[in-house]
């Protein structure tokens, strides 16, 4: 594991900050931050973890999505100050260029992207799928990504990367319905 | 964003002391729904009260025989809890026809309890309207129209509700449990939200220095003939033009109680207890279900862009009743209607 990293001043100093702990891919951050900071722009703006996009700001694309204590919600939706204590995923810790995450491969593999704005909220989404255990079927894994839109329009290719990464997971490996 | 201050309540007395200080403040749980209203400066406390580290996240046995929900059991929780698919499927059907497996896993029962409607003019600030600056106005009234409502409107008003999660527990009767100052209060369900009168600025008839802490299920859960049947723009990730929620109970062919509750036409969940009366105590034909339809929606009154939704909603009630009674009720994956 990294070492921990302090990191203090990520917020706007007008007296208002509050003190919060995050651990972020692994790395524990001791942060001060203003109330109205989004766990989007702390990762951002604060903390230089671009991989997590800002789409539409409002919950309404996913392409913020991050894993907050395994669960994958829209960071554009979540102050930063109300996850005290919580264990945050990003793409960037899911895997690296040498040695990409499962899912990262298998989005390679079945072309699953195509202007990639959408694509570190998508995998780090379907990752956040898998663990719920819920990808029995196509039709299934395609409701419940419904809170990651894809303008290029790459469904397909994205659920077979899914459909593939699920396959694998589960014990045996058993084909789909 | 707006600029606000922040405290963290430690106990349930601690949040409900800092609402009544300060009647500008507001409670913030899963956030997905006042954060959102807050970047559009639609929502603008002076102070959020964070409960997210209260002890409401818990779902437990009453003596009654029913379960008690803490408030801030996520959505996705409670759709997922196997005593509700098991007991209340009709719940976890409704709570999973809506939103998404991000907004789910945030959003809390409270919340969701809480939303606020998705009226195009009121997240506009814009434009007049009377839910958001009381004696402005309400554009919708002669304007874009197609998401608002047939039931239950008035001159001042015509937002819908958009909880699925509330249909259900609307036709489930459920009882909200809140705490003030003067300690525990607990509010039927058809009593919660409120239609908008001359007041449309009033959601519900919680005050502003009320804490919801849960809600409860009785032991009815009508788990046998259910259905939760939503009709909307897209397959998914939208919100009900038309929904309605069906929980009976029968005997051979005869219905023996009936809940009918319809989401997206109000500004609750529209239930009339005369239709539900019409439904039982005979059998399960498409006549019936369309007396009971009718019932349901006399006085419903269109405007220009969703005149449509008085005759979707007379045969989404026939569907579902239909769905319902069959045992069939509808999936959430499969988007076909049967």
């Amino acid at each position: 594991m990294m070492p921990n990293t302090a990191v203090t001043g990520a917020g706007e100093q007008d007296g208002r900050c509050i003190p919060i702990h995050l651990t972020i891919n692994g790395v524990a951050h001791h942060l001060s931050v203003a109330p109205w900071t989004s766990l989007l722009d702390l990762l951002r703006e604060k903390l230089d973890l671009t991989g997590t996009k800002k789409g539409c700001d409002h919950g309404q694309c996913g392409a913020c999505t991050v894993l907050v204590d395994g669960c994958r919600m829209n960071s554009c939706l979540v102050l930063a100050v109300t996850r005290d204590g919580a264990d945050v995923t990003t793409v960037e810790g899911l895997g690296t260029v040498d040695d990409l995450h499962p899912m990262q491969q298998a989005f390679v593999d079945h072309d699953a992207f195509q202007c990639g704005y959408c694509t570190s909220g998508q995998i780090v989404s379907a990752v956040g799928l898998v663990a719920e255990g819920r990808t029995g079927s196509r039709a299934q894994i395609r409701e419940l990504m419904s809170g990651n839109l894809c303008r290029c329009g790459a469904y397909p290719n994205i659920v077979d990367a899914i459909v593939e990464v699920a396959a694998g997971a589960r014990e045996g490996g058993e084909p789909m319905q | 964003m707006i600029r606000f201050d922040y405290t963290r309540a430690g106990t349930v007395q601690e949040a409900v002391n800092a609402l009544a200080a300060d009647p500008q403040a507001q409670v913030i749980a899963g956030g997905t729904n006042l954060i959102d209203l807050m970047k559009y400066n639609v929502a603008t406390p002076t102070l959020l009260v964070d409960i997210g580290k209260l002890p409401l996240r818990s779902i437990e046995a009453t003596d009654a025989g029913g379960l008690r929900i803490g408030a801030l059991v996520t959505n996705a929780a409670l759709a997922y809890d196997e005593r509700i698919e098991a007991e209340y499927p009709l719940l976890s059907s409704a709570i999973l026809a809506g939103a998404t497996g991000q907004l789910r896993n945030a959003a809390t029962t409270g919340g969701n309890l809480l939303q606020r409607t998705r009226c195009y003019y009121f997240y506009d600030t814009g434009t007049p309207c009377n839910k958001r600056e009381p004696g402005t106005g309400c554009p919708a009234i002669g304007g874009v129209n197609r998401i608002h409502a047939i039931m239950g409107a008035s001159d001042t008003c015509i937002a819908t509700h958009p909880s699925d999660m509330c249909v259900a527990m609307a036709a489930l009767e459920a009882e909200i449990i809140v705490e003030g100052p003067g300690g525990e209060r607990r509010i039927p369900f058809a009593r919660f939200h409120r239609l908008p009168g001359d007041e449309p600025w009033k959601d519900t008839t919680l005050a502003s220095d009320e804490l919801i802490v849960a809600v409860e299920l009785p032991p009815r859960g009508f788990a046998r003939h259910h259905t939760y049947l939503k009709l909307r723009d897209r397959l998914s990730y939208a919100f009900a033009l038309v929904s309605v929620a069906v929980g009976l109970e029968m005997n051979g062919d005869t219905i023996t109680a009936a809940r009918l509750a319809l989401g997206g036409v109000a500004h609750k969940p529209w239930r009339l207890p005369e239709a539900e009366a019409a439904l039982t105590g005979g059998p399960a034909t498409d006549d019936r279900f369309v007396h009971a339809a009718d019932l349901l929606l006399n006085g419903a009154v269109g405007h220009e862009h969703n005149r449509f939704k008085i005759d979707l909603a007379r045969r989404a009630i026939v569907r579902a009743l239909g769905q319902a009674a069959a045992g069939t009720p509808q999936s959430q994956i499969d988007k076909q209607i049967r």
